[in-house]
């Protein structure tokens, strides 16, 4: 095995390095906390203006997925408003990967200026992990479709272009069998969308839909072909579009609160024995994470979709950032529990930001019960008990 | 980046695993208790080659790299051998390098096997193999001495390894000095980096009987492999395996790369990590971690039948046990750990 990065990649890594220093202002961070939404359409545009944005679509061109990998990574590392640009090249990829000559000139090439977003509407409010079961249908009439319902957790919505849409266009099948694919334009007459906020500083959305006609050729994939596309895009968005390091800028604020925070024992905290012994713990669940990540990266990279590999790397990544969020809350006792701007906040309420945010990571982009399921079901081959 | 073995590393373990399936397993290990030795199954080993398959070509050796190494143990540790091999790989390479790796050592005629920690009053305590080793290397103050004598009395324990004290009344010299120092450091780095490979077998082996387990054991008329309250226990080992098994080649692939000369970098901040000790210590804890879980998961999915003797789980489980604390407690790995991370002078055996 090697694990150093080929020339190309870590030339790669340095121009993503050089963008951030430049672009990842206090102006940037403090904007998308205060807002909740965590993308920055003017960041976005300024990696799409760099040329950094190309090889962020996964399966697109001949770029390398490792690249992919590095650049949301580098961002998450950093605590840059990724999530929007993250679900925009994965619908860049899922276009990329079963949409028509008309997708890729309308939407595709668009998403690459780094200037347009998508959001993924596929949850509703009594379907989520259980998403096969939705009801929002769509309904032919002509040369279009007209499409009634609901959905939730549609995060991004309130500042997409698109949202790609999983509806349901034959009830009279089993309910993985019923289901198609659109590509939606936020502008089309018929669609709301509602604030939901969250306990973390990040917003999200439900958006409703009534009788919103779409043209066929904003169908995505084939009629009653839906599950196949969701099986692309979720192969794309557990471990390769961020979301496994959360762990990495946590540590960093912990390291740099605890170098200055005095210690009830005496000291400063960061000569605390336990204190050490987690940030180290933490260290090793970091690398790990990132080696997982970087495993599924290389399955996409040698032509593979490495929906299992992802799934492990969510499972394994997710469980350890929340435990040492819970250990660092705890180790800077009460100034843990205050939030950003406020005097005395441990690490400046990077702790309490963590710590909100944190329940989160277990249940988005597939909870860990589901990951569990694909996990004992598809590799290790036990009796599926649904 | 490549995470594949090499084609070379593929016949290795497809030669490896042939001969622990063959000539160790379960059976074997059980026969060897408490005493923690296959006699018959090292005397075959020796006939591989490999006892001294890591020592430089220029000192005899079959000129293995670490990351060669750790293949070999991982299917020792899958087929739970009851060999000191770990132990002699690298004390017979830290022999090499002081020009002290003779023919016995190289063929594994004479066992050779290294003291963990610092002798105290005159005894290395507590030797991984010092219960079968002639020969055992230690470090004391600054120099690296070389006991020579019978084997010590075994010490009973928890995993049946073969444990002694070892006085080193009578030892030689070796080297000593900073350089002496250095090299024993390599060598424990070594050590943790094959340890956690052979924990990383244990983890495998320990997760496919559970699983083959829940398979086939029915209960209220069904699998119990089919009740979600065991798959997600069970489903949670892959990817601690699997991570477990990308550390451990990590921090073979930096060990091999600071022998050519190449330092480095203990980025915690950045999490970009590359130096050899730092890594050494990240495999061993997350290995002993997955090998703690996975054979503890396995053993209560066998219910009350896990916890008997005819069963093979607890041999895993005993075993994984030992070898992750022989060297010391993990939280005291862990702060060893985060003064390397924390001071940005994890340069290890690599300076």
């Amino acid at each position: 095995m090697d694990f150093s990065l080929s020339p190309s990649a870590v030339d790669f890594r340095a121009e993503v390095k050089a963008f951030i220093a430049e672009h990842l202002t206090a102006e940037v961070v403090d904007q998308m906390h205060a807002t909740g939404t965590f993308n920055d359409k003017a960041f976005n545009a300024a990696l799409a203006d760099a040329g950094l944005l190309a090889g962020a679509v996964p399966g697109y061109g001949d770029r390398d997925p490792i690249e992919l990998y590095i650049l949301f990574n580098e961002l998450e590392k950093a605590g840059a408003p990724y999530d929007g640009l993250a679900v925009t090249m994965l619908v860049a990829g899922v276009v990329n990967a079963v949409g028509t000559d008309f997708h890729r000139t309308r939407v595709l090439e668009k998403l690459l200026t780094g200037r347009l977003n998508c959001c993924l509407g596929y949850s509703e409010p009594d379907h989520g992990s259980d998403v096969a079961s939705i009801t929002t249908k769509a309904v032919r009439d002509g040369d279009e479709w007209v499409i009634t319902g609901q959905k939730m957790w549609t995060t991004m919505a309130h500042v997409s272009d698109w949202v790609i849409l999983l509806t349901r266009t034959n009830p009279g099948v089993p309910r993985h069998k019923g289901l198609t694919m659109f590509l939606v334009p936020m502008d089309t007459p018929g669609i709301e969308v509602q604030p939901v906020p969250t306990m973390a500083t990040e917003r999200t959305n439900a958006t409703f839909y009534d009788e919103v006609r779409v043209g066929d050729e904003w169908r995505l994939g084939e009629v009653d072909g839906g599950w196949a596309v969701m099986g692309v895009a979720l192969a794309f968005e557990r471990g390769v579009m961020g979301g496994t390091n959360p762990a990495v800028p946590l540590l960093r604020h912990v390291r740099d609160w605890a170098g200055g925070a005095a210690s009830p024992d005496g000291g400063t905290m960061l000569q605390d024995p336990l204190l050490r012994e987690r940030l180290a713990r933490t260290a090793i669940g970091n690398q790990v994470s990132q080696l997982l990540t970087l495993r599924a990266a290389w399955i996409a990279a040698t032509g593979g979709l490495p929906g299992l590999e992802g799934s492990m790397a969510k499972l394994y990544a997710t469980g350890r950032y929340q435990q040492a969020v819970g250990w660092f809350q705890e180790m800077a006792g009460a100034e843990g529990l205050l939030s950003f701007g406020v005097d005395a906040a441990a690490a400046d309420g990077w702790i309490d930001y963590d710590a909100r945010h944190a329940p989160v990571t277990t249940i988005y982009g597939g909870t860990t019960e589901i990951n569990r399921n694909n996990v004992a079901e598809r590799h290790l081959g036990l009796p599926r008990d649904r | 980046m490549d995470l594949d073995l090499t084609e070379d590393q593929e016949a290795i373990r497809e030669v490896f695993a042939g001969f622990f399936s063959y000539e160790t397993g379960p059976e074997r290990a059980r026969a060897a208790e408490p005493h923690g030795f296959d006699t018959r199954a090292w005397d075959r080993l020796m006939q591989t080659g490999a006892p001294g398959m890591g020592v430089a070509e220029s000192s005899g050796g079959g000129g293995a790299t670490l990351a060669d190494l750790t293949v070999v143990v991982e299917e020792a540790g899958a087929h739970i051998a009851a060999l000191p091999l770990v132990d002699h790989m690298v004390a017979a390479r830290l022999l090499a390098t002081v020009g002290a790796c003779d023919a016995d050592v190289l063929a594994g005629a004479t066992i050779i096997g290294l003291a963990l920690r610092p002798p105290v009053d005159g005894v290395a305590r507590t030797v991984p193999t010092g219960a079968v080793a002639r020969r055992v290397v230690a470090l004391d103050g600054d120099a690296l001495v070389l006991i020579d004598g019978d084997p010590g009395d075994h010490l009973e324990n928890h995993g049946c390894l073969p444990l002694a004290h070892r006085p080193l009344a009578g030892a030689t010299v070796l080297a000593a000095g900073p350089d002496a120092v250095d090299a024993y450091r390599r060598a424990l780095d070594e050590w943790r980096a094959l340890t956690a490979s052979t924990l990383v077998g244990m983890t495998r082996t320990a997760l496919d009987l559970g699983v083959d387990y829940a398979k086939e054991r029915q209960q209220f008329g069904r699998p119990i492999g089919s009740f979600q309250a065991i798959q997600h226990l069970l489903a949670d080992l892959p990817g601690l395996l699997d991570g477990a098994r990308l550390i451990t080649a990590k921090a073979a692939w930096a060990g091999d790369r600071a022998v050519a000369g190449q330092t480095g970098m203990a980025d915690m901040g950045d999490n970009e990590i590359t130096d050899f000790a730092a890594l050494a210590c990240m495999a061993l804890v997350s290995a002993g971690e997955a090998a703690a879980t996975s054979t503890d998961r396995s053993l209560h999915v066998h219910g009350g039948y896990g916890f008997s003797e005819e069963y093979d789980i607890q041999l895993y489980f005993r075993r994984a046990r030992a070898l992750t604390m022989v060297l010391d407690d993990p939280a005291r790995e862990c702060r060893r750990l985060a003064d390397m991370l924390l001071t940005g002078q994890a340069t290890g055996a690599t300076a």
